[in-house]
């Protein structure tokens, strides 16, 4: 019996994949648990394992291949005992995948609207993709901006059928609703060089699944979020103290506090006492959040990604330091596990370390604010009537304004502040 | 366990369902008490349109001239033309003793009654032959259909001689002369036109304010005006007060609008509806859920009790042979532990009267009623090339659709050989084919179905033929 592997869905957000490598080739004998093949994601590579025991008797997509659809064969295994004979030779590399990268081409150079019915010109376009759905779920799937790739479909063979887009609209936030060009597209009306760049001044480095996704959740969020940043002046020489005495203390087990791992610690327990900043805004009300689970921003080769330090109000801070190593080095290496870098609910990014002074992130939906902290330098304060010299930090909160307002902004920062400004208040 | 599966009744949704699961490897025991085929294929469908081609042949011969021939001593067999549709019955339903055979499938020849076991009811047949059979099997599919609805109150009750169900009306000895049709459905209507045909004078009492009431209101006025111009007439919005026998035919008193109406003829025919065959099955024991005559039973056909499912006429409307059987073998499939294709995929009705009507999905007043904008299409006949060749120029195609998505969400057509062009339409509904893929779609020519592809034109303003 001929077994279909399909292109796994590493993380309930993905939709698309590169197949960076094969671990098997046809004929290969595998057992369940081989690792056959490597998966990049939008943010990170994972190996798949095999479920099922048998030879490998076609490889359907080449390495190499981008844009590999959730759920698309990708493999045959024939289970023990029988051989068909008939498999498909490996692609060669010259013809990378049966998903011709021709079409992407095409879909992505339609020919000029002029005289042509739009509409049977996207039919066109849409026909030519791979996914099975009935031309009326198609159809009002596009009315919706839902894109078929995210949905399965519960027709024969997987077929989406209208129920499923109804079902589907039915689970959805209601956000973008309807809005009749692709909600989440990146915006790129003209190429540059009809925006008179001429050609062959620049060199093009391709989007990988990583760029991809920032690319869009970015553009997402910025156009979608009402924001709004707020900003603040911290002084730090008591943290700064208080971390040489930790340090000192924690000499023997080998952890090292850093001056980040304080602000996810002080960060954590001002979302604890000012809980209405820890919230995500939803079409049914505000969710505010039980735990506060810290994204850090991480900077790695080719992109950022945002480790989590889960339930970080109830973590010390030799655990936090421990923890963010690790991600931190795991990250780096692109061996992050999904659910250690999806579904946080606050954000910190830290550009202290380049000089930077202030600045405002972008919201990472769906949390309701993100941290953005800029460098400590000693700078002059005016203490009473008189100068004096202090190390400081400014920090900025971008907020949703459906989550919070610019008083709950505010408190937020302020008890941020306190804890900073006088690390002992940690302990109460 | 001596079966996987025991099904009771072989009808249409019977007989289907226990080819399927053999096929699908279950050992399978099929229950019948009369005939294989059920009433489908020996007492309805099936014997009906031997009857109807009779009677459409010999209406044909009374307007050759339009054809330019002509014919003399113009006449009929009746016992012959009855005996043509008998011998149908009887070569389809030894068919269907053959398809047992081939898959296997025990007959038990007997009427069943279920007792208390695990994990199914067990079915304990009296046999045909004597003495009893007890069958345990893994499931029980019932499939015992349905019998004509009686009204004891106003009369409508079968008496075999005058006042006649579908059954008495499909072997008499003659053509009655004066014959009254009471319930304008699907079955009076076939039983109205084939002995108009025949030459009998026949009236058609319809309680609700149009005949064919399930059908779009247009296709109803269409019929009515087309049967009567073949000489049927009718009363609508009557309501049966009282059917009697007289000493050489019956009488009907009627209340029409308010006010009272007597009719006489020599036969009547009641067909106001049926009714589950849900009695001496010793359902009432094991505690299964009837309501209204019917088995309820779940989106699987399972009853409310384990182990038994129900199919086809008695598990409920819309009483249609295709119905069943598409419940059987979706019923079956889930038993096989597969996922079957969904049971909502819609489900066509045809009247095989003079001329045909043949519907699929919403009416017009159904589609608004659900909250559906609609656009909709018509083509006539009249002009479509292949119908006035042939003669065939009556009738009409209607398409609705959803004005917002283009859905296809129903088809109603009256005409010649509307009964063999609905499935175009059912299965771009089955398909969720919008009104571009139909456009798109080639019609050959000269056909009458490029009248179905000028409708969806025409529900778009882009009728070529108009």
């Amino acid at each position: 019996m001929s077994i279909d592997i399909l292109m796994p869905a590493l993380s309930p957000t993905m939709e698309e994949g590169v197949l960076a490598k094969w671990h098997v080739a046809v004929g290969d004998t595998v057992k369940a648990g081989d690792v056959i093949a490597e998966i990049e994601t939008d943010k990170a590579t994972m190996e798949v394992e095999a479920v099922d025991e048998g030879v490998i008797s076609a490889l359907l997509v080449a390495a190499g291949t981008e844009g590999v659809k959730v759920n698309r064969v990708i493999a045959q295994l024939d289970s023990e005992g029988e051989s068909e004979g008939e498999a498909a030779p490996p692609p060669s590399p010259a013809a990378p995948g049966l998903l011709p990268r021709g079409e992407d081409l095409e879909a992505s150079n339609p020919p000029p609207l002029g005289e042509v019915d739009r509409e049977a010109v996207e039919g066109v376009l849409q026909s030519t993709d791979r996914i099975a759905a009935s031309p009326l779920a198609r159809r009002l799937a596009r009315a919706a901006g839902l894109d078929l790739a995210t949905i399965s479909g519960s027709g024969p063979h997987g077929r989406i059928i209208k129920r499923d887009i109804d079902a589907q609209a039915g689970r959805r936030p209601v956000t973008a609703q309807a809005t009749p060009t692709q909600a989440s597209a990146p915006r790129q009306v003209q190429s540059l060089e009809e925006m008179g760049i001429a050609p062959g001044s620049y060199d093009l480095i391709p989007l990988d699944g990583m760029g991809k996704t920032i690319a869009r959740r970015m553009t997402d969020s910025f156009r979608d979020i009402p924001h709004f940043p707020l900003t603040i002046d911290l002084e730090l020489n008591a943290l700064l103290e208080a971390r040489t005495r930790i340090n000192a203390g924690l000499e023997a087990s080998g952890v090292k506090v850093s001056v980040n791992d304080l602000i996810i610690r002080c960060a954590a327990l001002a979302l604890k006492r000012v809980p209405m900043a820890n919230a995500s805004y939803t079409p049914q009300g505000i969710a505010v959040h039980h735990h506060a689970d810290i994204a850090v921003a991480v900077a790695i080769d080719g992109g950022l990604i945002t480790p989590i330090i889960r339930a970080a109000e109830t973590k010390g801070l030799a655990q936090i330091a421990t923890e963010m190593k690790d991600l931190a080095a795991r990250a780096r290496a692109r061996k992050l596990k999904p659910e250690e870098f999806q579904g946080g609910t606050f954000s910190i990014s830290n550009l202290g370390m380049f000089g930077i002074k202030s600045f405002a992130s972008i919201i990472n939906e769906p949390q309701g604010a993100i941290l953005s902290v800029g460098t400590g330098e000693k700078r002059a304060v005016v203490r009473g009537d008189s100068l004096a010299i202090a190390t400081v930090m400014t920090v900025t909160l971008t907020c949703d304004h459906r989550v919070l307002n610019g008083t709950i902004g505010a408190q937020w920062l302020n008890e941020f502040k306190r804890l900073i400004e006088d690390p002992l208040m940690m302990l109460v | 366990m001596e079966f996987d599966l025991v099904i009771i009744g072989a009808g249409p949704g019977g007989y289907v369902a226990a080819i399927r699961a053999s096929q699908l490897g279950m050992t399978v025991a099929i229950v019948e008490r009369e005939a294989l085929g059920g009433v489908c294929l020996n007492w309805g469908c099936i014997p009906t349109k031997a009857l109807l081609k009779s009677g459409d042949l010999y209406e044909t011969l009374s307007h050759l001239e339009d054809y330019g021939l002509s014919v003399t001593g113009r006449s009929y067999d009746f016992t012959k033309v009855i005996e043509r549709s008998r011998g149908v019955s009887k070569q389809l339903s030894s068919g269907v003793a053959f398809l047992m055979k081939k898959h296997k499938i025990t007959v038990i020849e007997g009427t069943a009654k279920l007792e208390k076991s695990m994990p199914s009811p067990k079915v304990v047949v009296a046999l045909k032959a004597g003495g009893n059979r007890t069958v345990q099997a893994k499931n029980v599919i019932l499939a015992t259909g349905a019998r004509a609805r009686v009204i004891e109150a106003a009369g409508l009750v079968p008496d075999g001689e005058r006042i006649w169900s579908y059954r008495e009306a499909m072997v008499p000895k003659s053509a009655p002369k004066r014959l009254l049709v009471i319930g304008s459905g699907a079955i009076g209507i076939e039983f109205a036109s084939f002995y108009r045909s025949l030459g009998s004078e026949v009236t058609v009492i319809e309680a609700l304010d149009r005949i064919l009431p399930v059908e779009d209101e247009e296709v109803s006025i269409a019929a009515k005006k087309a049967f009567e111009r073949r000489g049927l007439a009718f009363r609508v919005g009557a309501k049966v007060v009282k059917l009697a026998k007289t000493a050489k035919g019956v009488v009907v008193d009627l209340e029409v609008g308010g006010k009272a109406e007597r009719l006489e003829a020599d036969i009547a025919i009641v067909a106001v509806g049926i009714t589950g065959n849900v009695e001496n099955l010793g359902l009432e024991a094991l505690g299964v859920k009837v309501e209204r005559g019917h088995v309820v039973t779940n989106a699987h056909s399972a009853t409310s009790v384990a182990g038994l499912y129900a199919i086809g006429d008695v598990a409920g409307p819309p009483w249609l042979a295709h119905k069943a059987s598409h419940e059987g073998v979706h019923c079956v499939e889930h038993l096989a532990g597969g996922k079957p294709s969904n049971l909502t995929a819609p489900i066509p009705g045809c009247t095989y009267a003079n001329p045909q009507v043949a519907s699929v999905g919403q009416t017009e007043a159904q589609a608004k009623a659900a909250g559906h904008e609609v656009r909709v299409g018509r083509f006539p006949f009249r002009v479509n090339g292949k119908a006035i060749a042939a003669g065939d120029t009556e009738g009409f195609v209607k398409t609705v659709f959803d004005a917002k998505t283009g859905a296809l969400l129903g088809a109603h057509l009256i005409g010649a050989e509307v009964t063999e062009m609905i499935q175009g339409f059912a299965i771009a509904m089955t398909l969720e084919a919008t009104e571009a893929e139909l456009m798109a779609t080639v019609f050959p020519h000269p056909t009458m179905s490029e009248a179905m592809h000028e409708s969806v034109l025409d529900a778009y303003g882009r009728a070529l033929h108009l």
